[in-house]
């Protein structure tokens, strides 16, 4: 073992590679790892958040449509409800309505025979009166032909 | 490689002996004699001058210029690659050579985690990541066979041939000054830590006043320094004698190649060289990246004691 300025001219060496390494290599390494966990934690808190985020949409679409579906059927029932409801109103309506376009076309029916009763009673007790006076062809009282002829039309 | 006129004891320490540029006999600076064979090295060596330029003459004043050209461009070309990848890096689309680094970095950020209890600490990251990676990339010279350095500089001649360099260590590792220069390195760490966090009484105490208390203070220093010291040292030593050892078994191996073209027999014993090379490179992977770890991990726990107020 010869010692000799080598290992002085080694120690310098050691000594300027590992400045070296401090300097230029080492920190920025350290702080591309580092950042790289970061990121790494990062993405995986984010993914973790971003499934819980999902889990709790999932309940609650799951909510919303069951409440939507409650309220469709809901909806359904009372349209049907409606319908129903509506198409028994129309047709008590139209019932009531036939009911009473039948009434008055009754009563039209009795107004119009007795006027035409009317009518032709007064008619027949003219022509009565009419006949009459030709098949007398004499002169009557006309107090007490009105008061037969009333009779008469009385009797009618 | 091994001629016939030079022997396997010559061979292997060749192939121990760095590159060493130093201060010769005469008191100039020059490379050592013989190991370059190139221009004014060249002449010097050719006209034997008086003076001698011998690797054991220069004792601490000399440079192992294998070591630290081999070494520094693996760190340039580790700190390199890291730098080029992490200022393309991005956070949301990340390449595949970004992933891999990426996978390297919490690697290394993990063990720093699991070990190194003080937070808000920008140094230890960093320390940990050069240690493994630049020990890694030295470590992994070990699998170039040994000759293949000189083989190339000397434009593909073998290095004990006459040619311009004549040696070349290509495993930092295996030369005790680069383990030490960063154990060395991690030592003055661990010294300022432990003075920072526990005061200098404290670091103080820690070392004279364990196990037994202040009445025992002479054996309480007997026990922890040297223990204080020797984990330090140990940890330049844990990895060069790994690696070294490592590498003379490849250099042993290599002895086998030696007459491959030159008879039946030397050819088989080639291709015996050949399988055992193969198989202990296999194995020696293991230890290659093994001993990188370990010395990142040490690292990380002995600065992590300097930070322990109570013990």
């Amino acid at each position: 073992m010869n010692f000799n300025y080598t290992l002085i001219g080694q120690l310098l060496a050691f000594i300027l590679f590992v400045w070296f390494c401090m300097k230029y290599v080492w920190p920025p390494m350290l702080q591309i790892l580092e950042e790289r966990e970061k990121e790494i934690s990062d993405g995986l808190d984010a993914a973790s958040k971003g499934k819980r985020e999902l889990e709790e949409a999932e309940t609650k679409k799951a909510e919303v449509m069951g409440a939507a579906k409650k309220e469709a059927a809901e909806l359904i029932n009372q349209a049907n409800l409606r319908a129903n409801q509506m198409v028994e109103d129309a047709k008590s309506k139209a019932q009531e309505e036939a009911d009473r376009i039948k009434e008055s076309a009754e009563k039209d029916v009795v107004q119009s025979m007795n006027k035409a009763r009317e009518g032709l009673r007064s008619e027949v007790a003219v022509l009565a009166v009419a006949g009459a006076e030709k098949l007398l062809k004499a002169e009557i009282d006309q107090e007490a032909n009105a008061s037969l002829i009333d009779e008469i039309a009385g009797e009618l | 490689m091994a001629n016939k006129e030079l022997n396997s004891t010559d061979y292997i320490q060749h192939h121990l002996q760095n590159l060493t540029f130093g201060e010769c006999s005469d008191g100039e600076w020059r490379f050592a004699d013989g190991h370059i064979n190139f221009g004014k090295d060249h002449e010097a060596h050719v006209e034997q001058k008086d003076y001698t330029c011998d690797v054991n003459e220069m004792g601490f004043n000399a440079v192992h210029v294998d070591t630290m050209a081999v070494s520094i461009f693996l760190g340039c070309l580790v700190s390199f690659f890291f730098w080029s990848i992490t200022r393309k890096a991005s956070v949301k689309n990340p390449s595949k050579l970004q992933n891999a680094f990426e996978y390297a970095f919490d690697f290394v950020r993990g063990a720093v985690n699991d070990t190194f209890v003080p937070k808000n600490n920008n140094i230890i990251g960093p320390l940990a990541l050069t240690s493994i990676s630049w020990v890694l990339a030295m470590n992994l010279m070990d699998l170039l066979p040994v000759d293949l350095i000189p083989w190339i500089a000397n434009g593909f001649q073998a290095s004990n041939m006459y040619g311009p360099v004549h040696y070349f260590k290509i495993l930092p590792v295996a030369d005790i000054n680069a383990p030490a220069g960063m154990a060395l390195g991690i030592a003055v760490l661990i010294h300022y830590y432990s003075i920072k966090n526990k005061g200098l009484g404290g670091f103080v105490a820690e070392l004279t006043l364990q196990p037994l208390g202040k009445w025992a203070l002479p054996f309480n220093m007997i026990v922890e320094i040297p223990g204080f010291y020797a984990k330090q040292g140990a940890l330049a030593l844990r990895l060069y004698g790994n690696l070294f050892a490592g590498e003379m078994i490849f250099i042993l191996i290599a002895l086998l190649f030696g007459s491959f073209f030159e008879s039946v027999s030397g050819a088989m014993w080639g291709v015996l060289g050949i399988l055992l090379h193969m198989g202990w490179a296999i194995f020696h992977i293991l230890i290659i990246a093994l001993q990188a770890y370990v010395f990142m991990i040490l690292t990380v726990v002995f600065l992590n004691q300097a930070h322990e107020t109570h013990h």
